[in-house]
């Protein structure tokens, strides 16, 4: 029989007339984060039984978008007049961090939802539950990482010490999609409408963000691409990789946008963390 | 020391998902439905409950279906938050409320129990050790590296039964649930949820059967609608009822 386990705190204590909200959503917060390895464990299983079965598995989807590279590289680099080795980095970073963008996004709609039977029998952090689905987008994404490294090696583009840059750019991607996981998980499974409509959002933001074209191709209106998130955020990624670091602006406006998000996603989750059990 | 106190304990389960406004014309006859002041339409599940619970004690949740004995449970695990009053629950709790809840069914027994493990937030030393004691108790044997899909019913009651019960929590939480192994474990399954039930300070358990009330209980507490309707000695409630 094993020993008495410390899991839980010693004392449960809540009352409805001092529901102590900010202190409950940092505890869940920090418990959440102490349990990653479940988090981890989770993801690496939604992976797998995704898959199950399947010969090439999640390699599909580094097949999948191998393929649209090529289809997209070459008919739009023929329609802007670019040079293959000139559009194709180009498409290559936008489009893999734009795909790991809005399946996170996406995902991030169900991210409560889809443990409505975790939540409903045990108690365990509502962070653990927005943590697997960052942690499983990662992992997807992490399939289609190599495909552009595979591009700019056929196309001797190559990189200097800015690249480097690119790291702050992608931790500041997981933060919003940590907090884009809280923050839509639970609005999600309280209006139920919300995600049909941030999945055609997200189709529409697919075309408005400079993905299939580049920022200067919009002439005297570039100046107000910092004003769509998605463009800052991506910016931080791309710039570094491909444009030899990214204007000022993008990352002023990522970090004021992350700012931002996470901002809403606590006050949200501070305000309704003990209502969700009902919401699912 | 254990101890549970609730004082005005209220829960109301709101009717999200349905339309609310054809829902009240249809429903809006009975004392337990309401509409809250943000004009939701909700359901009574717990109201102004008041208890308290000390080391020792074995309680019963027994009433009728619907009188909230599981969301009592529920709440007291810490799955709900109630809306209106206080409760307190000392000691390090144990849930045995859905058994298979967060099983994977896809995996084998033992990613199984590591997964239990992980969700009950044990170290890797103390995972192993779980996976060890449930595989000897369970004794599935070569079927224990399967996937749990293709076990029979009363296989996964084996491996459920073991796995929940590796643990001695302080204060534990039960609902009812049925045993479906064969009679050679069913014997060794009653040892070991005497054990269980034994090392725990306080036990509460929700069920509907009065001969687990009659060997397990001291204290019984009678629901209905929400509501607690009486709370005394077990043979008492259960004389009170009629049995």
């Amino acid at each position: 029989m094993l020993d008495r386990t410390a899991a839980t705190s010693p004392a449960y204590i809540v009352d409805a007339a001092d529901p102590q909200h900010l202190r409950r959503a940092i505890a869940d917060v920090t418990l959440g984060f102490s349990r990653w390895r479940l988090a981890s464990a989770l993801a690496w299983l939604d992976l797998r039984n995704r898959y199950r079965g399947s010969v090439l598995g999640p390699f599909w989807l580094t097949l999948s978008t191998a393929a649209m590279l090529l289809g997209l590289g070459l008919l739009y680099a023929a329609l802007f007049r670019m040079s293959l080795a000139e559009y194709l980095p180009h498409l290559a970073v936008s489009l893999v961090i734009w795909n790991a963008i809005a399946q996170m996004v996406n995902e991030a709609t169900t991210s409560l939802t889809s443990s409505e039977g975790i939540i409903r029998q045990m108690p365990l952090p509502y962070t653990v539950h927005a943590l697997r689905c960052v942690m499983r987008n990662g992992l997807v994404a992490a399939h289609n990482l190599p495909l552009i490294g595979v591009v700019f090696l056929a196309c001797g583009h190559l990189p200097g010490p800015e690249a480097l840059l690119a790291i702050p750019g992608f931790i500041l991607i997981a933060i919003n999609a940590f907090a884009a996981a809280l923050l839509l998980g639970m609005i999600c499974a309280r209006f139920r409408d919300i995600g049909p409509i941030v999945a055609s959002v997200m189709q529409l933001a697919f075309f408005l963000t400079p993905i299939l074209w580049k920022p200067r191709l919009l002439g005297h209106w570039e100046v107000l691409m910092p004003l769509n998130p998605f463009y800052a955020v991506l910016e931080t990624v791309r710039g570094p990789l491909v444009e030899g670091g990214g204007p000022l602006i993008a990352w002023v406006a990522a970090i004021t946008y992350t700012v931002l998000l996470v901002a809403i996603a606590g006050a949200f989750f501070v305000r309704f963390r003990g209502r969700v059990a009902f919401w699912v | 020391m254990a101890a549970i106190e609730a004082s005005g304990l209220c829960l109301d389960f709101p009717f999200y998902h349905l339309g609310a406004r054809s829902l009240k014309k249809r429903l809006l006859g009975g004392a337990r439905l309401h509409t809250d002041p943000s004009n939701r339409v909700v359901v009574t599940a717990l109201r102004n409950l008041d208890f308290r619970i000390v080391t020792g004690e074995r309680v019963a949740l027994v009433g009728p279906n619907g009188a909230g004995k599981t969301t009592l449970l529920r709440t007291l695990a810490g799955v709900y938050e109630p809306v209106v009053g206080r409760l307190l629950v000392e000691g390090q709790i144990g849930a045995l409320i859905d058994v298979a809840a967060g099983m994977d069914p896809e995996s084998t027994g033992r990613e199984n129990v590591t997964l239990r493990g992980l969700y009950r937030g044990l170290p890797d030393a103390q995972c192993a050790e779980l996976v060890e004691e449930v595989a000897a108790f369970a004794g599935l044997g070569d079927f224990f590296d399967v996937p749990i899909r293709t076990y029979s019913a009363g296989m996964g009651v084996r491996l459920a039964f073991a796995l929940a019960t590796a643990m001695q929590p302080q204060v534990l939480l039960m609902d009812e649930w049925f045993l479906a192994g064969d009679a050679a474990f069913m014997a060794k399954a009653e040892e070991r949820l005497a054990r269980l039930v034994g090392g725990a300070d306080i036990l509460v358990i929700a069920t509907h059967d009065f001969s687990v009330v009659r060997r397990w209980c001291t204290r019984a507490i009678r629901m209905e609608g929400g509501v607690i309707i009486a709370d005394g000695p077990a043979e008492e409630i259960l004389a009170g009822m009629g049995v």
